[in-house]
């Protein structure tokens, strides 16, 4: 445990931190290109200098271990010197790009130069141009290698986390360049996108699409598989008024010790165009949304009325523990437990060993430890009950289950008397219901979710719904207030802390406990 | 507080001022001349006599233009590269500073990869535009420029304020008042 004093501030820091990460500790800002905390120490872009006293020169604090005594200096005129030189050669053959680059205004290049270099060049001769400039690479990246710094921060990447080594940096001195071997095609590509301090290595999804200093960032939970990575949602609400209503630019991730640390796959990174496309816009089947619910309810306790197994529920686990819970409460008073199954909105999927999983829900687990499994064939269970008259009504919460079981799905839902339809987006399902509900989608709402390690992770909306959508717990306590049944809600931190005292797996948790990163293990049953 | 006072001399007035008549006469004189010259230099214009004289001081607007300082912010217009095609690369600089918002851009991909980018659309709405030229000193391209000297703009609804790519790359397509058909293509909105 080495005690080492930086620009006097004293710190004791454990054995094997760098002086960079002491810094860190210390909040004392150091710049760095190819430092990543993700990635191993390469020490080649040298713009972390800091002098330490009795060392002959000024040295690279990403790589030089802590020892006891050591007096570091960030802020003297020696180092402030030795930042601009070092950034004047990173930037001597670099183009001037700016403009037409989509890094900028997140661009490393750009903000060390304003903070640390600002100096006059000196630099006359051509720069050295490539022959191809931009030029993607694989479905996901565009590689320019004229903005390319040489941080090799990609290399690392595919070398050491996907372990794929797609990314090399061949030639000598004033030739070397960035190459790939092959394309670039690979589950977790975006991800170097992400750590290219600069703009050599961009998004082909989000190329030209907007400038980042418009927009907007949020953070939430990637409904895209059990794992529930953190990710930003970067949305843009200056221009959404005039374009075409597109809210959602990009996901980036969200670094969380725990789950995915600074990365997401692609399926997850590109899974956001639902939020704006192909919506469901309007309530069928009634006036507005209060004749809606009124309807709703009237029916629900006529058929509840008649029999307690009149009626059939197919939860999803792309609901929030919230979203499920108040179901639960409000459905099992009128009707049998067993009425409500929990059905897979999707088939099982692609996973590997690092963070994609199969299971393409988000909440899985939270469904299971509330007491919910999956069931199986059900469309054959439910005609079959449906032929015997036994079944009337169908409550649907986004399955798309005609696509999921075609013609059977078809038949059942035209035997039934009355099938609702509660979901945020448009598919083959929605137009055979007897009535639309349409709700909002996770970036539209508050919730938890828990994923396949049984943590509990915790996203707020990013925006509003769209005009008409409402929130799914909301849908479900309007209803609730209809049928006349007590439940928790409208917000869910109330039906949380109802949660929490009722369901054993959710025992003793607080909703305020799940900040941002914040996650507290559920038991998994 | 004290009172501060100033003593303020009458001008001294001589004679011919104070009778006033020879002032009356002088100004009906002038008055005579300039009506006399411009009726006449009106009627040799009729004739196409020395037209390069102009009979009135007030410019005949709107086919007699007056002349503007080379600086003054008016009509915006989108500059050309040497093939025809707009120099503008958006970057959106000009959509960022802009302080009434009322730029609208969408980028593209530009075919040469070594200009990578350009505008898809490009409209300004000069219903909100407040002309104060932010966007041409943002500009890192010089690619947008407030010198057509066109001033004078009007339109029948606020959609025909709405200048396109096409009508900022071509100011003098349009005369001096801009007259628009409702029915054009317009800008997405909601
Ligand atoms: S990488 Fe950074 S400095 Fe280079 S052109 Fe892009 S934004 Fe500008
Ligand atoms: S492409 Fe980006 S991440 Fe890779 S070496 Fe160049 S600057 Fe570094
Ligand atoms: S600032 Fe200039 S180059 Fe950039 S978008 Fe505006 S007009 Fe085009």
């Amino acid at each position: 445990m080495p005690t080492l004093t930086i620009d006097g501030k004293k710190i004791t820091v454990a054995d094997g931190t760098t002086v960079l990460q002491a810094c860190e500790k210390l909040k004392i800002d150091v710049p760095r290109y190819c430092y990543h905390p993700g990635l191993s120490i390469a020490g080649n872009c040298r713009i972390c200098m800091v002098e330490i006293e009795k060392a002959p020169k000024p040295a690279i604090s990403c790589q030089t271990l802590s020892t006891e005594g050591m007096v570091v200096r960030t802020d003297t005129e020696q180092v402030k010197q030795v930042r601009s030189h070092i950034l004047e050669f990173l930037l001597v053959n670099h183009p001037l790009d700016c403009p037409v680059c989509d890094q900028a205004g997140e661009c490393y290049l750009q903000d060390y130069y304003m903070k640390f270099g600002l100096y006059d060049p000196k630099f006359n001769e051509n720069k050295v141009k490539k022959q191809k400039k931009a030029f993607p690479i694989g479905p996901t990246i565009m590689l320019d290698q004229e903005r390319c710094i040489l941080c090799s921060r990609c290399v690392r990447f595919t070398d050491e986390i996907t372990k794929s080594h797609e990314f090399g940096i061949v030639n000598r001195g004033d030739h070397s360049e960035v190459v790939v071997s092959k394309e670039f095609v690979n589950p977790y590509s975006g991800n170097v996108a992400d750590i290219c301090p600069v703009g050599a290595l961009t998004d082909r999804d989000f190329r030209f699409k907007c400038r980042v200093w418009y927009l907007e960032n949020s953070p939430s939970v990637c409904p895209g598989c059990s794992r529930g990575c953190s990710i930003e949602i970067h949305h843009n609400d200056r221009k959404s008024h005039r374009v075409e209503p597109k809210r959602v630019m990009r996901l980036k991730p969200r670094f969380n010790e725990e789950i995915n640390k600074w990365w997401i796959c692609d399926e997850g990174r590109y899974n956001y165009k639902f939020i704006d496309d192909n919506r469901i816009l309007l309530v069928k089947g009634a006036e507005d949304w209060p004749s809606a619910v009124k309807t709703l309810a009237s029916k629900l306790k006529n058929l509840a009325a008649l029999s307690p197994q009149s009626a059939a529920f197919l939860l999803s686990p792309q609901q929030s523990n919230e979203e499920l819970f108040l179901a639960e409460q409000i459905f099992a008073q009128l009707f049998d437990r067993s009425r409500l199954f929990l059905v897979r909105p999707n088939a099982l999927g692609y996973q590997d060993a690092f963070l994609i999983k199969a299971d393409k829900n988000p909440n899985t687990a939270g469904a299971r430890a509330l007491g919910f499994s999956y069931a199986e064939n059900i469309v054959d269970l439910l005609s079959g009950e449906a032929e015997k008259g036994k079944l009337k009504a169908l409550y649907i919460f986004g399955q798309d289950i005609v696509s999921l079981f075609g013609d059977d799905a078809r038949k059942l839902l035209k035997q039934l008397e009355f099938v609702v339809y509660q979901g945020s987006n448009r598919n083959e399902t929605a137009p055979l219901c007897s009535m639309t509900l349409p709700a909002a989608v996770y970036a539209e709402q508050e919730g938890t979710f828990t994923n396949c390690d049984g943590i509990l992770q915790r996203f707020t909306p990013a925006f509003a719904p769209l005009p008409e959508a409402r929130e799914g717990i909301q849908i479900l306590h309007d209803l609730a207030v209809k049928l006349g049944i007590k439940c928790p809600g409208p917000k869910a931190r109330e039906i949380f802390a109802r949660m929490a005292e009722k369901a054993h797996a959710f025992k003793g948790m607080n909703f305020d406990r799940l900040g941002r990163m914040a996650q507290e293990k559920a038991a998994l049953c | 507080m004290p009172v501060t006072t100033k003593v303020v001399k009458q001008p001294n007035m001589s004679f011919m001022v104070r009778i006033y008549f020879p002032a009356i006469f002088q100004g009906l004189a002038l008055t005579g001349w300039h009506f006399f010259r411009n009726l006449t230099l009106h009627i040799l214009h009729k004739f196409d006599l020395f037209k390069d004289v102009p009979a009135a001081v007030t410019y005949q607007y709107p086919e007699e233009k007056r002349p503007l300082a080379p600086r003054l912010r008016s009509r915006h217009r989108l500059t050309k590269r040497s093939n025809g095609s707009p120099r503008c690369v958006a970057c959106m600089m000009c959509e960022t500073v802009c302080p009434a918002h009322c730029i609208y851009i969408v980028a593209d991909e530009h075919p040469d990869p070594n200009i990578e980018k350009r505008p898809k659309r490009f409209d300004i709405d000069l219903g909100i535009c407040v002309y104060c030229g932010f966007c041409v000193e943002a500009c890192p391209e010089d690619a947008i420029r407030m010198d057509t000297q066109i001033l004078d703009i009007a339109a029948y609804s606020r959609e025909g304020m709405y200048l396109t790519m096409d009508d900022l790359l071509n100011p003098e397509n349009h005369g001096a008042i801009v007259l628009r058909d409702p029915k054009r293509p317009q800008p997405a909105s909601q």
